[in-house]
């Protein structure tokens, strides 16, 4: 049974507590930024949550072997899911309610031509943009996501139980997992329209959700990787193997390529293309002093740190290394996510503070809590799995 | 001293990887295994050394990379005596550092190009095929569905007994010619 050290049990709690005291001063300071601060964060902690539900489905559905000795590690990541769900659903219906000003869109009067401040083409938008229909979406999203979460990790529970190689709860997984797979595909770039998108309501981008999906990948694969690693070094996980790492280690040395690949050809496109109504928000993040270095520097480390450092093969299965790109990348995909952000809503007053370090250290707090809790419910090492002999056996 | 070769002929992958195992720890002679396609871990119980493919890999990458660039420096940029600057876009093309973003796809499919062909070649280089070379494949049915271990023998008739325990469903010996 798995449990939490006592250091990092109180590490964690107070990391939590500097969270929280992060938002009371930014809430009693500068509530505006601290939305933003509160969104962004959370939205990076959502996204990993988030993609490690993706991660066992495609497992599920693939009936892929490699991963089953770990597998007790996304489900837990899974477990945190709920709780940015909800931070999200909160954000969103204190967005409706008027109590932040995060959605320029959701400003009273905005669609309405008799009104001073009626802009024509958020106005065009309304049958998608509306508080209502923005609502609805996002608690469908929500509610969705964490019940297939939760289903997975029954399932997978149940097939501890089941004893043999437990072949009926897998089938059953599998199910659910095909399902879940074909609404994320669907939700996942609508979520990402409405959330981060919509904060630039004038403009817009095609391969958007893609973007947001390759970054989410690269920081779920990397979590992945990190409690997988502190779990072999406990001792939890005896039959993780260096074949595992290695695969873990590939994943996200190619997700960070598929990463920059998505920024890019973002990028190029409108940077090319030259058009006043694109090309104004590269100019937020490139042109204004408080953002452009974040802006390049958090592409220069997504991109070229794993690119240098995980290319060769020695250099994936080489702990050391990959648990300090790992962290590289961490920090380059949060100083990302900000910028997804902070523009849009802050404008030139944006900059990356000690409050937004405090939210985010206290959302690694509590991420480590609803962690452990979780892992230390159930036994770390599977029992009974179709595929867990294979797995075992992995060598690359 | 061709007479001292024996084939033995298997009809599984996992059988196969098994009985070179075995082959290795009686100490035999395995000379070369034939096999249509690659069998996961065959390379490491016949203890052959990790390929060089990657660092080759790595190199021609680059070299592809540099010729991009210099291909597309003499082509956007300098020109001979620019004789032919070309105004695409309204964009810079002055510099090759605030174009860059133009050239990107350029040089990412020149990288991959010259990565790809050049390992295409190194690897026929390596088999030495070329066109008109001879198979070295002493038995077709290689090609197709069978694996095919050759090994040196000093007894024909204790290897023969012993390769018969591993599962091996044809042993020959070479023909003297």
């Amino acid at each position: 049974m798995f449990q939490l050290n006592k250091k990092l049990y109180f590490a964690s709690i107070s990391m939590i507590v500097l969270g929280l005291l992060s938002l009371v001063i930014g809430f009693m300071s500068d509530a505006h930024s601290t939305w933003t601060n509160l969104l962004f964060n959370n939205y990076f902690f959502l996204g990993i949550s988030l993609f490690a539900v993706v991660f066992v489905a495609i497992q599920y559905v693939a009936e892929a072997g490699w991963s089953t000795v770990f597998k007790r590690v996304p489900e837990a990541m899974m477990a945190f899911l709920p709780y940015a769900g909800i931070i999200m659903l909160f954000i969103v219906i204190a967005a409706v309610m008027h109590w932040n000003h995060i959605y320029h869109w959701l400003e009273p009067g905005i669609m309405d031509p008799n009104e001073p401040n009626y802009d024509k083409i958020i106005a065009g938008k309304e049958p998608y943009l509306n508080a209502p229909f923005f609502l609805i979406r996002s608690i469908v999203y929500v509610i969705i996501w964490i019940y297939c979460a939760r289903k997975l990790r029954q399932l997978s529970i149940k097939g501890d139980l089941e004893g043999d190689i437990g072949e009926r709860s897998f089938f059953k997984g599998l199910r659910v997992s095909g399902w879940f797979l074909v609404f994320f595909a669907v939700t996942s770039c609508m979520a990402s329209w409405d959330w981060i998108m919509s904060i630039d309501t004038h403009w817009f981008s095609t391969l958007f959700g893609w973007y947001i999906f390759s970054e989410w990948a690269t920081i779920g694969f990397t979590t992945i990787l990190l409690i997988a690693l502190f779990l072999q070094k406990t001792g939890h996980l005896p039959d993780l193997n260096d074949s595992h790492i290695h695969d873990l280690g590939k994943f996200i040395f190619a997700f960070s390529i598929v990463w920059t690949y998505m920024w890019f050809s973002q990028f190029m496109l409108i940077w090319y293309a030259n058009i006043p109504e694109e090309v104004t928000y590269f100019m937020q993040r490139i042109e204004q002093s408080n953002y452009s270095f974040l802006f390049w520097f958090s592409m220069v480390i997504n991109f070229v740190v794993p690119l240098i450092m995980l290319m060769s093969r020695d250099a994936k299965r080489n702990k050391t290394i990959l648990v300090i790109v790992s962290t590289i990348i961490l920090i380059g995909h949060w100083i990302n996510s900000y910028l997804l952000f902070a523009p849009g809503t802050l404008f030139e007053h944006g900059h990356l503070g000690l409050l937004e370090v405090g939210v985010f250290l206290g959302f690694i707090g509590l991420f480590i809590q609803i962690v452990s809790r979780t892992l230390s419910k159930t036994s770390v090492v599977i029992k009974s799995h179709p595929y867990l002999d294979e797995s075992k056996n992995l060598h690359t | 001293m061709n007479n001292n070769i024996v084939y033995a002929l298997y009809d599984d992958d996992d059988i196969l990887l098994n009985s070179v195992k075995k082959m290795k720890e009686k100490n035999l002679n395995v000379k070369e295994v034939y096999t249509p396609f690659p069998v996961h871990g065959l390379d490491k119980v016949l203890e052959l050394k990790e390929t060089r493919m990657a660092i080759t890999a790595f190199i021609y990458g680059c070299v592809g990379l540099i010729f991009g660039s210099v291909l597309i420096y003499y082509i956007m940029i300098s020109g001979e005596y620019k004789s032919w600057p070309m105004n695409i876009g309204g964009k810079p093309n002055f510099t090759f550092f605030k174009n860059l973003p133009s050239f990107v796809p350029v040089l990412f499919e020149l990288t991959v190009m010259f990565a790809g062909h050049l390992m295409a070649l190194t690897y026929f280089y390596r088999c030495k095929l070329f066109p008109g070379s001879q198979e070295t494949s002493p038995d077709p049915r290689t090609t197709d569905d069978k694996f095919l271990v050759e090994i040196e023998h000093e007894n024909f008739k204790e290897v023969e007994k012993f390769l018969k325990t591993t599962g091996a469903i044809e042993i020959k010996k070479k023909d003297d010619k």
